[in-house]
């Protein structure tokens, strides 16, 4: 912290510059704290086994193969190929389920936040720009949700709907939106009042171009911090429902589904079948915590010590 | 103050109407719910008679206003796998799922409090970094994986810990049975401990974290400044000046505490075969038996309304500044 410039040491105004000088900055605080450059890594290989799958796996994640079931890790598996991580009570390749599970942590957490973030941006907007009663609508819907604990909300929603990665998706993502709507509609509230919004107003501009054009840029960036802890949550939650087998159907492999069928062997001491998924699991979920960490320490490096 | 009491009142009450009609809402949303209580192979007619015998051919409004009036008699309909009204069953396994939740809640608050103080006073330090570290690591473990792994270690490897069920202490006690409840006591702990890790860690990481920053933040403050350049002691100065503040925003979290505790609570029942609400839950989802998920969840989220509303009126009175704001903020 002592090595941070003051403000008169940023050169010029001019958006590039400072822009890369912002990037700079950045970059830096990672390579020098290290974990988040280990995040990033490992989140890049994530995205990579979410995204190439079908090419990495070794084996097809869903062919059986009673003879070769609970083979522990580097067992010999079919023709000529090997369970790297072992094989689960069916005969499947741990390894190639792992990577396939990578898809849909990943799709869900970054889809659900997307939905999520957008009813809560707009919501928090409308809320803290005009107030009144569009306010008290939309914080006492918000206390409403609130007043749930998030899970069984998306239990009781996901029993009547059925499973499958949309429904996931929009029950987590709507699960979410409260959280961004009581920051969005603070800081609404405290520039709806500033210089330039006023400027806006006086200049003509329509309500929508303050609200989205002139107020929406300038809360953005804290909203990052918000989002990335959420992935985080959010494919934590994903893994829960998917343990209770609400998650999407049994055909596609999730890491959450894993730890469920990992149960039944348990006692057997299959361990394998339940450390890897949970291994997957908390270093992803790790990751973009660490990752919302960083993100807060550069964009504002005062709230460091706070939450 | 007292305007502000009423007006939480007030609030509380648009809620629970509000988680009503969601939960209502729920039933509705996927399309017509007669489907859900009758099997794949049903007949034409026996739908209909379903339909009919459940109500759900009459209109939405009479249906919403039905269901508020079997929801205020607790009456949430037959368990279609139970065959038992709904209530019933939950109300049955409540005392078991409360016992989890008080028991995660305590690992959760006691401990947070000692290591969040530790880490802060030594701020920059070992201790810090490795609490800080312990903490980032306990918000990223997810709690039924957790549990697995406990199990795995000290229940399969050294055998130490019972890894499964439970041993009644609530129940013995409301049914005035004060002498089993006593006897039950030490092996009702015993079995409470890995669940209660599970649950509790992720809470634990997180009010470690709260508390450290809410003690730093304090410690920074002028009258902290001027308790110090008294003379006064350190020790005196931490837990007379500091710590009196530094606990409110914590207060505040207990009751959403509360409702994240039961959250875990209903999956981690589920790995160590725990017969509260949640491994009920866990089968009636499996075995898609509505009535039963409904009156799990309705009474959990009911309870964690009950809590959060006491929290908050308690909160008034610990906070000299909210009698004169006369609300909060």
């Amino acid at each position: 912290m002592s090595d941070r410039p003051g403000e008169g040491t940023v050169p010029t105004t001019r958006r590039e510059t400072r822009f890369r000088w912002e990037f700079r900055r950045a970059t830096r605080v990672m390579v020098d704290a290290r974990w988040p450059l280990f995040a990033v890594i490992f989140l890049l290989a994530a995205s990579i086994a979410a995204a190439f799958g079908p090419v990495l796996s070794p084996l097809d994640p869903n062919r059986q193969n009673l003879v070769l079931r609970l083979a522990g890790p580097m067992a010999p598996g079919p023709d000529g190929a090997v369970f790297w991580l072992g094989s689960d009570a069916l005969g499947r390749d741990v390894l190639s389920r792992l990577l396939y599970g990578a898809r849909v942590s990943l799709l869900v957490g970054f889809a659900a936040i997307t939905v999520g973030g957008s009813i809560g941006i707009v919501a928090g907007l409308l809320s803290g720009y005009f107030g009144g009663w569009v306010d008290d609508l939309i914080m006492r819907l918000a206390d409403i949700q609130l007043a749930f604990p998030f899970i069984l909300l998306a239990i009781m929603f996901l029993v009547v709907l059925g499973s499958g990665v949309w429904n996931l998706i929009l029950v987590l993502g709507v699960g979410q939106w409260v959280t961004y709507a009581r920051i969005v509609r603070a800081d609404t509230l405290s520039l709806r009042e500033k210089e330039f919004v006023e400027a806006a107003r006086a200049l003509g501009d329509s309500t929508a171009s303050i609200i989205f054009r002139t107020i929406l840029p300038n809360i953005l960036a804290p909203l990052t911090v918000i989002a990335s802890f959420n992935v985080a949550s959010v494919i934590l939650s994903e893994a829960a429902l998917s343990f209770l087998g609400l998650g999407v159907p049994p055909s596609v492999p999730t890491w959450g589904s894993m730890l469920a069928e990992s149960r039944d062997t348990l006692i057997a001491n299959k361990w394998w079948l339940a450390v890897f998924p949970g291994v997957a699991i908390m270093l992803t979920v790790l990751s973009f915590n660490i990752l919302g960490d960083w993100l807060r320490d550069c964009l504002d490096p005062r709230l460091r010590e706070r939450t | 103050m007292g305007s502000y009491v009423v007006r939480r009142l007030l609030q509380s009450v648009v809620v629970v109407i509000g988680v009503t009609l969601v939960t209502f809402l729920a039933l509705q949303a996927g399309g017509d719910p007669t489907y859900l209580f009758v099997s794949e192979r049903a007949s034409l007619e026996e739908i209909e008679a379903t339909r009919q015998a459940l109500g759900f051919d009459r209109p939405l409004h009479v249906q919403y206003l039905s269901f508020v009036g079997d929801l205020a008699r607790g009456d949430f309909g037959q368990s279609l796998s139970y065959r038992q009204p709904a209530m019933e069953i939950v109300l049955e396994a409540l005392p078991a799922t409360i016992e989890l939740t008080l028991f995660s809640m305590v690992i959760a608050l006691l401990l947070a409090i000692p290591l969040g103080i530790l880490a802060a006073i030594n701020r920059g330090t070992a201790w810090d970094g490795s609490i800080m570290t312990f903490s980032m690591l306990g918000q990223s473990i997810p709690n039924f994986w957790m549990g697995i792994m406990m199990i795995l270690f000290f229940g399969l490897y050294l055998r130490v810990l019972p890894i499964s069920g439970h041993v009644p202490f609530l129940a013995p006690m409301m049914a005035g049975d004060f002498g089993t409840a006593l006897s039950n006591l030490p092996r009702t702990i015993f079995h409470l401990i890995l669940p209660g890790i599970a649950v509790g860690t992720y809470s634990l990481a997180r009010n470690t974290r709260l508390i450290r920053s809410s003690l730093l933040e304090v410690l920074e403050q002028d009258y902290v400044r001027t308790a110090r350049s008294k003379g006064l002691p350190e020790r005196r100065v931490l837990i007379h000046h500091a710590l009196r503040n530094a606990w409110l925003p914590v207060v505040t979290i207990i009751g959403l505490e509360f409702g994240f505790l039961l959250g875990g609570v209903v999956v981690v029942e589920t790995v160590f075969s725990y017969p509260g609400i949640g491994r009920l839950l866990f089968a009636a989802i499996n075995q898609r038996d509505i009535p039963l998920v409904q009156a799990g969840v309705v009474l959990l989220a009911g309870i964690f309304i009950l809590l959060n509303l006491v929290v908050d009126l308690v909160y008034v009175r610990l906070d000299p500044r909210m009698k004169l704001a006369g609300g909060r903020g």
